[in-house]
């Protein structure tokens, strides 16, 4: 039933306190400022437990780095599960790295080989300008929310909650879109630099609920309209982004944003 | 230090009624000209901003997140009470109060609690106006679940991810008020402190923690909505940014600091792993409506879980307080955690942990049922583990999770500087001394939404609306120039140990005298191991790169620097306070197991005022009235 594990463990079937330690080589992006050339470099990290986290991991680098009078690898995280979407590098090429559902935060040294060479990148998108190393600046997604990613309530003036039921299945829609943690991972991993998946999540979390009804047209077509102004790219159905998602949201919100921009251009809500 | 809680009186129903009534008014025209900086963009924060925003205020809101949507409210998993008693079993406005007050162990604020429990129902009407996809039954209304401390089900939830909704909901009325143009967001800014002109709060100096740069701002009130500070014990549930500074500035400037060793610590977290580990990770309170809680019987049983028949284990929480059994509040379950592992029976490599299990459930009500209540609770434990809990119980182990003391407020949540206002977990207002699950969320909506916005405006109708000192005026000047010497001097001190090291170490000072059991030799060994490093800190830190650009490694070596000197704060508290109650378990005082109050001695807030560096700050003591319920020994049997 336990296995011991040859090399680093590399499923996640391998029972805690059973593992091998394992050392590997990152090969990580490093930029000073935004408008400052980049290049990668290399770094041994020390031994690592299979059971470290990703991050833990480049804590490790960094502490060894700082200790030998180097400047640490800067990467933006906070909360280290998941879900407030700080955190983010392109890891082997995959925004987020390997795993499906998991942000780069949930991604677990017991994922790669002993001795594996691993390639460390911001997002890259034109939206996303380096600010530092693994940091990029995602300011464009709070823009595209500035241009009606709410619905217009103020405090104090709303009926009872159980005023409108709302069926089950729709309320279970609206929040498997509404997951969306504003990584930008769907952006980084878009060939075209696409944030369709954000804009359709926040789309289609607030319509379709009956709530969000009386803004629903104009909010996706500002929403979008938004998008492109940032330098995001047109969505041609690739996919990449719902692969790359960590919360596996789904295309079908861009379907919806598109109809629900088609509709707002016969409305004359644009 | 004067500490009037400005309580209205009158009977406890009409107490909010009646300051409302009272409250002064500002006429429209005016509000505009009144400027408020929020500090923080959490569930607090943001709906604080909003709500004053959308009354016409002009708010500038700080955080220090890249975004407001990434703080760390946005972890809460579990819900939101609400009184609303759509569930028809009992619950009450006067329910939601007296469990709130008696899981506090009768320390908290009997008004405020009133207050909160009736402000809940409004919350939950305007998160679903917001479009909070709150989890419903069959028939298109709203869905309930227990939490600890309740025998009725009156938590709002989104599957375990109800923070994130709340936050973002709080998020997007943010948004749109800054889409209004009446709320300036200063994202990448972190406030490091606060400006107090003639005894009142009058503006913050902040620090763009991607140029550097350091900028003043003036206002006519400041809101710091900041969090808690768990993260002084280092590991723990917070985000890893999540720090103390803004509201230790302010007690520094001189707001009272009340309770600060009252730290909760969640029963459910998954048990530390290892010396690399970096923070720890919460498995939400709504498990225990399913799972069950148990150890083996036998000290050092090492079978594995699955093969330990059912007579030789002791589900020790339904044996101990059969009336609650598992949903036990958290702090009387974590100190059950700690006492069955400290007698051999913890499980896990290092026996450090006790087991969730699910298997009853999942045979009663099938794996798929189990799966839409949890599932993603359920993924994340695999992913962190390697472990599948569906086959085999979860680990869990007690965790710092929140702290419940903070900067002393008033009623009106005005802290002892006239002007400066704390919301949310950084104030100490309605947990008296434990917090009860799903409460958080309520109070930082409540406080955010529908206090303050009724509040402030007796603190402003009383100041002139174009009286805003210039952002040159010494105490500005003062101010920044304290805090460019204070990076300054962190970076100088090129020693040979990280900031890291010593903020580890503090943790384990503080997790091992200062945590879920605590006694004077303890304490007083806290104290003195504190102050000793934070002087080798100052002596031998090393922080890398300069202050004036990006500086990841700066912005933690000032968190921990002020983390240094509010640690020993807490381990003062904890000494001071001769007694048991709630989260705070002196062994000392102690009866069959249970922690003992006292009443005659204890029932007030302590509140810590700042002297000067180097000399003890002084106790204040706000008395603790009960009117309307009477103090009682908590009885979860």
């Amino acid at each position: 039933m336990i296995r011991r594990k040859k090399r680093g463990g590399r499923d996640a079937g391998t029972p805690l306190g059973l593992f091998r330690l394992m050392k590997v080589r990152l090969k990580v992006w490093r930029q000073e400022g935004p408008n400052k050339p980049g290049r990668f470099e290399t770094y041994e990290t020390p031994e690592l437990n299979p059971n470290m986290s990703f991050l833990e991991m480049l804590d490790a680098v960094n502490e060894e780095l700082i200790r030998q009078g180097k400047e640490p690898i800067a990467f933006a995280h906070d909360c280290r599960e998941g879900i407030c979407g700080t955190c983010g590098i392109t890891i082997n090429g995959q925004p987020h790295g390997p795993g499906k559902g998991s942000a780069t935060c949930q991604i677990y040294m017991r994922k790669f080989r002993d001795g594996e060479t691993i390639t460390l990148e911001p997002f890259r998108a034109k939206a996303f300008p380096v600010i530092k190393d693994l940091i990029v600046d995602r300011s464009a997604l709070d823009r595209i929310i500035l241009r009606g990613g709410f619905i217009s309530v103020r405090a104090g003036s709303a009926p009872d909650a159980n005023t409108i039921p709302i069926p089950k299945r729709t309320a279970d829609l609206a929040m498997e879109a509404a997951q969306c943690i504003g990584c930008g991972a769907c952006a980084a991993a878009c060939p075209n630099a696409s944030a369709m998946l954000f804009v359709g999540a926040k789309a289609s979390h607030l319509g379709l609920l009956p709530q969000g009804q009386p803004e629903r047209f104009s909010r996706a077509a500002a929403m979008a309209e938004q998008m492109e102004e940032e330098g995001f790219g047109a969505c041609r159905a690739y996919g990449a982004c719902e692969e790359a998602c960590p919360k596996e949201i789904k295309l079908e919100v861009i379907s919806r944003l598109n109809r629900d921009f088609t509709l707002a251009l016969l409305k004359g809500e644009l | 230090m004067k500490l009037d809680s400005k309580v209205p009186p009158g009977p406890l129903e009409q107490k909010w009624e009646r300051r409302i009534r009272d409250g002064r008014l500002i006429s429209p025209a005016n509000k505009r000209r009144y400027e408020i900086i929020v500090a923080g963009a959490g569930l607090a924060g943001a709906s604080a901003a909003a709500a004053l925003s959308e009354q016409g205020y002009q708010v500038k809101a700080f955080c220090y997140h890249d975004s407001p949507r990434r703080a760390h409210s946005i972890a809460a998993q579990g819900g939101i009470n609400a009184a609303k008693n759509y569930q028809g079993d009992g619950d009450s406005v006067w329910r939601l109060f007296y469990d709130t007050v008696k899981g506090g162990d009768f320390r908290s604020r009997e008004a405020n609690v009133y207050r909160l429990a009736e402000v809940s129902m409004k919350i939950i009407d305007h998160c679903v106006a917001l479009g909070v996809p709150f989890a419903r039954e069959y028939g298109g209304l709203l869905a309930n679940r227990s939490f600890g401390g309740a025998l009725v089900s009156r938590t709002f939830y989104t599957r375990g991810q109800t923070g994130q909704q709340l936050l973002l909901a709080a998020y997007s009325s943010l948004m749109k008020e800054v889409a209004r143009g009446n709320v300036k967001l200063l994202p990448n800014h972190e406030v490091l402190d606060l400006v107090v002109i003639d005894g009142r709060a009058r503006g913050v100096v902040a620090r763009n923690l991607i140029t550097g740069e350091i900028r003043r701002d003036a206002a006519d009130a400041v809101i710091l909505a900041t969090g808690g500070y768990s993260n002084v014990y280092y590991l723990s549930t917070s985000g890893r940014a999540s720090n103390a500074t803004a509201i230790w500035r302010a007690y520094r400037r001189g707001a009272g600091f009340a309770n600060p060793s009252f730290v909760q610590i969640h029963p459910t977290c998954i048990p530390p792993l290892g010396d690399y580990q970096s923070k720890l990770t919460l498995m939400s309170e709504s498990l225990r409506n399913d799972g069950r809680i148990w150890v083996p019987k036998k000290p050092g049983d090492k079978r594995p879980p699955n093969e330990i028949p059912e007579e030789e284990r002791d589900y020790y929480l339904e044996r101990i307080y059969p009336a609650y059994g598992n949903l036990t509040p958290r702090d009387l379950a974590s100190r059950a955690a700690k006492r069955v592992c400290d007698d051999g029976r913890g499980v896990g490599p290092n026996g450090l942990g006790v087991y969730l299990d699910f298997s009853d459930a999942i045979r009663r009500l099938g794996v798929q049922t189990i799966k839409d209540r949890y599932g993603n609770l359920f993924d994340m434990y695999r992913e962190i583990t390697g472990e599948n809990a569906y086959e085999t119980p979860m680990r869990i182990y007690p965790a710092v999770h929140y702290t419940i003391g903070g900067l002393w407020v008033d009623y009106d949540l005005m802290s002892t500087i006239p002007g400066l206002f704390v919301l949310g977990e950084a104030n100490f207002s309605d947990h008296g001394a434990n917090r009860l699950g799903a409460s958080a969320l309520m109070q930082g909506l409540a406080d955010g939404y529908f206090i303050l916005p009724s509040t402030i405006a007796g603190y402003l109708a009383d100041i002139p609306h174009d009286s805003r000192p210039p952002t040159d005026a010494p105490e500005f000047a003062e101010a920044e120039e304290q805090v460019r010497n204070r990076l300054r001097k962190l970076l100088s001190i090129q020693g040979r140990r990280t900031v890291r090291d010593f903020h580890a170490r503090l943790g384990k000072i503080l997790w091992e005298h200062c945590g879920m059991s605590r006694n004077r030799s303890g304490l007083e060994k806290a104290l003195q191991a504190v102050a000793a490093l934070r002087e080798e800190f100052w002596q031998d830190a090393r922080v890398p790169g300069d202050e004036e650009s990006l500086n990841q490694s700066l912005e933690d070596a000032a968190r921990v620097a002020d983390f240094l000197e509010l640690g020993e704060l807490i381990a003062r508290d904890a000494l001071t306070r001769e007694e048991s109650c709630g989260c705070h378990f002196r062994e000392e005082y102690q009866a069959e197991g249970e922690g003992l109050r006292n009443d005659e001695k204890f029932a007030h807030v302590a509140v810590w005022e700042f002297q000067e560096d180097g000399k003890t700050p002084a106790r204040h003591e706000e008395p603790l009235r009960y009117e309307f319920v009477k103090m009682a020994a908590r009885n979860y049997k």
